[in-house]
């Protein structure tokens, strides 16, 4: 499907009538302090876009994937840590509670995600653990009613705010991937103490943590899924994660491109509008084309999800994909704008920055193209 | 309670031009909205609804892509839809207008309470309201900044400027709103799909059992004799000119110049 | 028939005993119209003990002033008001009707125009005769970008409400005095409509009339952080913030804070509009101050028309700059 119908189109128009007025007001603000912008993650609430494809019964709002990638989009066009800051909380902790919970650990939790009443967040990077996810060094014992965590999480997006995080732990060291077991935490359970938020390159108010586990004592119930099954989940989470990236990726582009058609439009030099010249035109074309293209890729991976296929190959594409899209485009989009392009008066300077983590997390491109190569067969 | 909502669409008032040859405006390729203060008139009614129960019905006179404006409404939350729309409504003044909202109010039917936004952008004539519950037979309230009902009466502050007054009025009433009134709420997710599912109905003249002499332009006293852009009255303005901080130090110095600093 | 409507009636707003403004700046406008058709001019004035209001009207300009007292019409309701002027209308037969596009006239005449099944236009501008003779009304349209000339061809009485302070009242004549018609009209209260209180509107801050220095925002302020940066400006030079139409519609500013229509009317020595487009309708509102500043990213702004300086620039980078400088110079 190469064309939205009219429902889609509505949903979009409504997720871009709320960025523009709610989202993009705040977006150099929160970028320079660093500040978590609470207040729209209130807002999202009450629109039921904190939870927007989780089913209606679970407290949220029933749309389809292809809905979520258009909301993420639109909310990254004007502010790309608002859009992960819903893509973490959506797609790397509520999914994975719907997806294998159990009906309480539903009620208890996704409810409350879905509806924005609480913020969730996805812990399995380790700092000896990052592409090579397997290298679990937390663990979690059984000691009666109880697991005991033990350990330390990195680069946790969302982690100053969350009340919730799926935590990934080895319960059994013998077993490799196959003895790693996620777990459902909350924030004020003893033991459970995190560091200050990295200061990053981008996505500066997104509230990156580390957390330390310190005999943490979880109820046995928190468990999410079996024991063992812990590193099936967090790869099944990461290819619906890798399409909320991607679209986030598209979305930086295809607002910077925004910018610089305005940009282009109205600067003058040489007498003419530099929209005139045919360089800005053929740069922009280029630009546009690839974040099409991005865009395409999105769709075809959440349509793949919502109809049931296979998706973990189509979801890398797409991340690979848009990503470094979203890096050349936002690049090009600084040397269009010239100097001003640099000055933090401007928002591209800031969606150049913005755009590179998405190179990088939820599985840099190289362990994207490690996932494509395999489902080519290729060894 | 059942209210019903007067929403029009109206072109996006910084897109429009005047087309020098014909002096008609310019409508092509225009966007259009709908009409701010409807935004704040559907507001009021959905409050009002969840605090009396009842339900809301949203009604547009228009062209046909009209529909857009109503799609809001429903994704804001009101429970049906009605256009009205058909060729021979073209072309209505004021009172033509009223005329057909009112027999679309008739023809619905059991209505409490009839709101209207204050001011339409385009044609800024903010006489609808009143024209439509003087063809209904009806009193109305209009500037109202706030709204309540209560054991059969719709109760308003009115802003008149420099005076607030208090009002009420029995149902049936019009109630004509302020924008300001409220912040109207967006269309969410859940509710921009469930609208797909919710009742829109389309009706011409005939469904309406209009008088055709009283409809569109035939019904129409006021008309147009001429539109034309207003005169520049040039004052030879000096334009500042350079960088922020030279533009304000060029200020500052007209301000210290006037002995305003 | 056209032609059995004849004279220029002028609707005489009053209340509690005083009359609104805008009727004398009515009577005069009807002069000038007079001089075109030669038609009476009738000030139509309904209440209860409003009868020494007449020598008002006479030397403010009306040959005729055609009275109906009755204790149901002596506080404005709609529906009182409609039928009274209704049955005064249907018997007199004037061919215009005047209203001030005040609370009440904008309240009124829309049930006058369909009581008497008619034209009204709303809010003009301006009333002539144009070269065929005919009787127009100017209105701005599409927030100010446009006028047009509307014209009521057929229907008699031509109606319209006309915008505050277009044209001065005449010197009053002392002593004049004219043709004082009594009518007793039976008039229904309102049984469905009832006036509960009226209090004075709160005031936000110093009247706008008497400023020395108005801040105004438009349109392109969207913000608390936009507001907050021209409020600091007011401050500073010790003047008052107001705004333009689209900031009290929206609720970011208060009704006591507008400049032009349904606002008020200032005449103070500096006018600072910032990201204010600049209608028609503004421009009455602020066109008599002395020095005219616009801040405005679009140098088409009709506001550049009347301004005497001129900033085609993004204020929210100018304004900063310039707090800091007035901060600078204060020191």
């Amino acid at each position: 499907m190469f064309r939205l119908d009219e429902e889609h189109l509505e949903l979009q128009a409504s997720f871009k009538e709320f960025a523009e007025n709610e989202i993009k007001p705040l977006a150099k603000e929160i970028d320079e302090t660093e500040r978590f912008p609470l207040e729209s993650v209130k807002k999202m609430a009450e629109m039921g876009m904190m939870g927007l494809p989780i089913p209606e019964e679970y407290g949220g709002s029933g749309v389809d994937q292809l809905g979520y990638v258009l909301e993420i989009e639109e909310l990254a066009k004007v502010c790309a840590t608002t859009a992960i800051i819903v893509s973490a909380h959506t797609s790397l902790c509520c999914w994975p509670i719907l997806k294998f919970g159990t009906e309480e650990q539903k009620r208890k939790y996704l409810v409350p995600l879905a509806r924005g009443e609480k913020l969730g967040a996805f812990a399995l990077t380790e700092p000896s653990a990052g592409t090579d996810a397997s290298m679990q060094k937390s663990t979690a014992v059984l000691d009666g009613d109880s697991y005991v965590l033990n350990g330390s999480k990195i680069f946790i997006t969302n982690a100053g705010a969350a009340d919730v995080f799926i935590v990934f732990a080895m319960t059994d060291k013998e077993q490799g991937t196959r003895g790693i077991s996620a777990f459902i935490v909350e924030r004020d359970m003893p033991g459970f103490s995190m560091s200050k938020p990295e200061n990053k390159m981008g996505l500066r108010a997104s509230s990156t943590c580390e957390l330390i586990f310190d005999n943490v004592r979880i109820p046995k119930e928190n468990l999410l899924g079996q024991e063992g099954k812990g590193f099936k989940i967090a790869m099944a989470t990461l290819d619906g994660g890798r399409i909320g990236v991607a679209a986030q990726a598209t979305g930086i582009a295809q607002g910077a491109i925004d910018e610089a058609v305005k940009y282009t439009t109205e600067r003058i030099q040489f007498g003419r509008r530099i929209s005139q010249f045919q360089n800005t035109q053929f740069t922009l074309a280029d630009m546009q084309t690839k974040t099409d293209a991005a865009r395409l890729l999105v769709w075809r991976a959440a349509a793949a999800e919502q109809d049931g296929l296979p998706y973990t190959a189509p979801a890398a594409m797409a991340k690979l994909f848009a990503a470094e899209t979203a890096s050349y485009v936002t690049n090009r989009a600084v040397q269009l704008f010239g100097g001003y392009g640099y000055s933090k008066d401007y928002p591209v300077e800031r969606m150049m920055r913005d755009a590179k983590v998405t190179e990088i997390y939820e599985g840099t491109s190289e362990v994207q193209k490690m996932v494509i190569s395999g489902f080519m067969g290729v060894k | 309670m059942k209210i019903l909502v007067f929403v029009k669409q109206v072109p996006d008032t910084d897109d429009v031009k005047l087309d020098p040859k014909t002096g008609n405006l310019r409508r092509d390729g225009v966007k259009s909205m709908m009409n701010p203060m409807d935004a704040n008139a559907i507001e009021a009614a959905l409050q009002l609804r969840e605090k009396h129960g009842g339900s809301v019905c949203v009604v547009t006179m228009g062209l046909p892509m009209a529909t857009e404006v109503q799609k809001k409404a429903l994704g804001m939350g009101c429970d049906e839809a009605f256009l009205l729309s058909d060729r021979p409504f073209g072309g209505a003044d004021t009172l033509a207008t009223s005329y057909t909202l009112a027999k679309a109010a008739e023809k619905i039917g059991g209505y409490d309470l009839l709101l209207f936004g204050r001011l339409a952008t385009d044609g800024d004539t903010a006489q609808t309201g009143p024209a439509v519950a003087a063809q209904l037979g009806i009193p109305q309230i209009s500037f109202a900044s706030s709204i309540e009902v209560e054991d059969g009466w719709v109760c308003c502050d009115r802003d008149l400027g420099d005076t607030v007054q208090r009002v009420r009025a029995k149902l049936p009433a019009a109630v004509i709103v302020n924008g300001g009134i409220n912040k109207p709420r967006y269309a969410t997710p859940i509710n921009i799909m469930r609208a797909q599912k919710k009742p829109r109905t389309v009706w011409t003249a005939a469904d309406l059992g209009c008088d055709m002499a009283k409809i569109g332009t035939p019904g129409s006293p006021s008309s147009t004799k001429k539109v034309f852009e207003p005169e520049k009255r040039n004052t030879d303005t000096r334009y500042l000119t350079g960088s922020p901080e030279e533009m304000a130090k060029a200020l500052a110095d007209l301000l210290e110049n006037e002995h305003l600093l | 028939m056209k032609s059995d409507y004849k004279g220029i009636w002028v609707f005489a707003e009053q209340e509690n005993g005083r009359l609104h403004p805008t009727v004398l700046e009515l009577l005069a406008k009807s002069k000038e119209l007079q001089k075109h058709n030669g038609e009476k001019i009738t000030a139509v004035l309904l209440g209860a003990d409003v009868s020494a209001l007449a020598d008002t009207l006479f030397a403010y300009g009306a040959d005729a002033v055609l009275l109906c007292e009755n204790e149901v019409l002596r506080s404005y309701s709609a529906r009182p008001y409609q039928q009274a002027l209704t049955q005064l209308a249907e018997k007199y037969k004037p061919s215009i009707i005047l209203y001030g596009a005040t609370p009440l006239g904008r309240d009124l005449a829309p049930r006058l125009m369909v009581a008497l099944d008619t034209g009204l236009t709303a809010d003009a501008i301006d009333l002539g005769f144009d070269e065929d003779g005919v009787f127009y009304q100017t209105t701005p349209g599409y927030g100010g970008k446009i006028l047009a000339h509307i014209v009521i061809l057929e229907r008699r009485p031509q109606m319209a409400t006309v915008h505050p302070q277009i044209c001065a009242p005449i010197e009053p004549i002392p002593g004049a005095s004219g043709e004082l018609i009594k009518e007793t009209l039976c008039v229904e209260p309102d049984c469905a409509y009832e006036v509960l209180e009226t209090r004075a509107a709160e005031k936000t801050g110093e009247s706008l009339t008497e400023a020395k220095v108005v801040v105004a925002g438009g349109r392109g302020v969207k913000t608390e952080e936009e507001l907050a940066m021209l409020r600091e400006l007011a401050g500073l030079l010790g003047g008052q913030l107001a705004s333009s139409r689209p900031l009290v519609d929206n609720g970011m500013l208060p009704h006591d804070r507008q400049i032009g229509q349904s606002g008020a009317t200032v005449s103070p020595e500096l006018m600072l509009n910032v990201a204010i487009s600049g209608s028609v309708q503004y421009q009455l509102g602020m066109q008599k101050a002395k020095c005219i500043v616009a801040i405005n990213q679009s140098e088409d702004a009709p506001i550049y028309d009347i301004a005497h300086v001129g900033a085609v620039t993004d204020y929210k980078k100018l304004l900063p700059a310039l707090i800091e400088e007035i901060k600078a110079r204060k020191k």
